[in-house]
């Protein structure tokens, strides 16, 4: 496998490899939470927190843990981060923490985060594990955010509560509902997709007649 | 496809002795005792770390329920001067839990009392199923009267932009406020102008009616107990002969989540 740099592993969660808009990792949460933009700040947050802890741990003693119980080692390592994030949360914003309800516990089991640890944390140092996770995390909340943003705007005329529009604005309650979780994940997908397959048209435009490849920067040079 | 797939002899007891390639060659063989001594050292250092976690959060997240308890009793008895609490034990009001009894989950009311020590009316709590999840409710009522002062939703899950309403939508929760006990639910704009009638949500009846009927039954299961401890009214001595009151000391110090179910 080719090696990357380390701004290539802090770069390649949040937008080539987004864990939800590319990978449809952690839909969960995605789909539960962000039905507010604060929900899914805190979200996004403690999904953050929780990943780079535990990819720092993972990392750091990957040498220590046996294969064979690594698996029950890393949802140890990931349950920890989780019930911290989850005490923090109570102790200092109540209203989100009960806003968000079950669902910090269930960052427990984000494939997302399990995911990181697998694939990359016990394979790699401790610089470029924290460089991966803290890519994916800010990655995973970039997501979170544009759903959040989009369904608090259109589901109740709002951005952290502060009212957009004028009182004769009709909220469409559907959006901050769970359907609307979906439906606002199959426009981010929607546009995301037609972007990428716009900017490969882009590129395919630009090749020279007859067919003939442009020359890379390296043929250039 | 499937015929491509290795097949594994039904007696094999091992991956050699089904023909397949050893799971690692090159990874050492662990004993069982290192495997059981990782997860045992593991699980004890994230013991410690969530009860340190645990120590420096509980203080805080006990004072938000106090606090929150504490707006929410100001709220529903119209900002009394002074509160007490009363444990209901053994079908009687007491001023102490019965013996053995935790403060934080025991059943209680609280007694207001206004500028003059003359008594508002008591703040109780309590909980239902509501549409989605159990619906947590306090509210102020006054025996004499038979009157529910006002109610405030303490915890709810209830549908966002549909039965969340019985928290944000301030009209739902201000025609709560003087309303004659037992309550009645009627369609929205459709009552008769009844001195016990509370218009409910239209799209969210589901969790009204959880409102209305948490509060009905509470008031018909404490009432009598209520009537019974009926508070000297006049001064705040007279009060203080039963209840000795102090300035929103108690409530605030037993918070609770979860009692008068």
């Amino acid at each position: 496998m080719r090696e990357t740099t380390p701004s290539q592993d802090l770069v390649r969660g949040i937008w080539k490899e987004n864990p939800v808009l590319v990978q449809l990792l952690g839909l969960c949460p995605t789909l539960a939470v962000t039905n507010t933009v604060a929900n899914s700040i805190a979200m996004g947050l403690a999904t953050f927190f929780v990943l780079v802890g535990s990819s720092l741990l993972v990392s750091t003693f990957k040498k220590v843990i046996p294969h064979e119980v690594r698996i029950s080692a890393y949802i140890l390592i990931i349950a920890t981060f989780v019930t911290i994030a989850d005490l923090v949360l109570a102790a200092v914003v109540p209203v989100i923490h009960k806003e968000l309800g079950a669902f910090i516990a269930l960052i427990v089991v984000n494939c997302m985060i399990l995911g990181r640890q697998e694939a990359f944390a016990s394979k790699h140092p401790v610089g470029r594990s924290l460089l991966d996770a803290a890519g994916a995390g800010a990655g995973f909340m970039i997501a979170l955010l544009m759903m959040g943003t989009f369904r608090e705007i259109l589901g109740n005329g709002s951005v952290l509560g502060v009212a957009l529009f004028g009182d004769h604005f009709e909220p469409w309650v559907i959006f901050i509902l769970p359907p609307g979780g979906f439906l606002t994940l199959g426009f981010l997908l929607l546009a995301l997709g037609w972007w990428k397959e716009r900017k490969s048209e882009s590129a395919r435009i630009r090749q020279w007649p007859h067919g003939v490849a442009t020359p890379s920067r390296e043929e250039v040079a | 496809m499937s015929k491509d797939l290795p097949q594994v002899p039904p007696d094999a007891e091992s991956r050699e002795d089904a023909g397949l390639p050893p799971d690692d060659p090159g990874r050492p063989e662990v004993s069982s005792a290192r495997l059981v001594a990782t997860l045992a050292i593991a699980g004890a250092l994230a013991g410690l770390v969530i009860v340190l976690a645990f120590g420096w959060a509980n203080p805080r997240i006990q004072a938000h329920r106090a606090e929150a308890l504490r707006a929410a009793i100001q709220t529903v008895l119209h900002g009394p001067e002074t509160v007490r609490t009363y444990y209901v034990t053994d079908g009687a009001l007491s001023e102490t839990p019965a013996p053995g009894a935790d403060t934080i989950t025991a059943e209680k009311v609280h007694l207001g009392f206004d500028a003059a020590g003359e008594p508002i009316g008591y703040a109780i709590t309590g909980q239902e199923s509501g549409f989605q999840d159990a619906v947590l409710v306090i509210f102020g009522y006054d025996p004499a009267a038979d009157e529910v002062l006002a109610m405030r939703v303490l915890e709810s899950k209830e549908t966002p932009g549909l039965g969340d309403k019985i928290v944000k939508d301030s009209a739902f929760v201000a025609g709560f406020q003087d309303v004659h006990a037992p309550l009645r639910g009627v369609k929205s704009g459709a009552g008769a102008g009844g001195a016990n009638e509370v218009d409910m949500i239209t799209g969210a009846t589901i969790s009204s009616r959880t409102v209305i009927g948490i509060i009905n039954h509470r008031i018909e299961a404490l009432d009598p107990l209520l009537d019974a401890a009926a508070p000297v009214a006049g001064t705040a001595a007279d009060a203080s002969t039963r209840t000795a009151p102090g300035k929103n000391t108690d409530a605030a110090g037993e918070a609770s989540q979860g009692d008068g179910t």
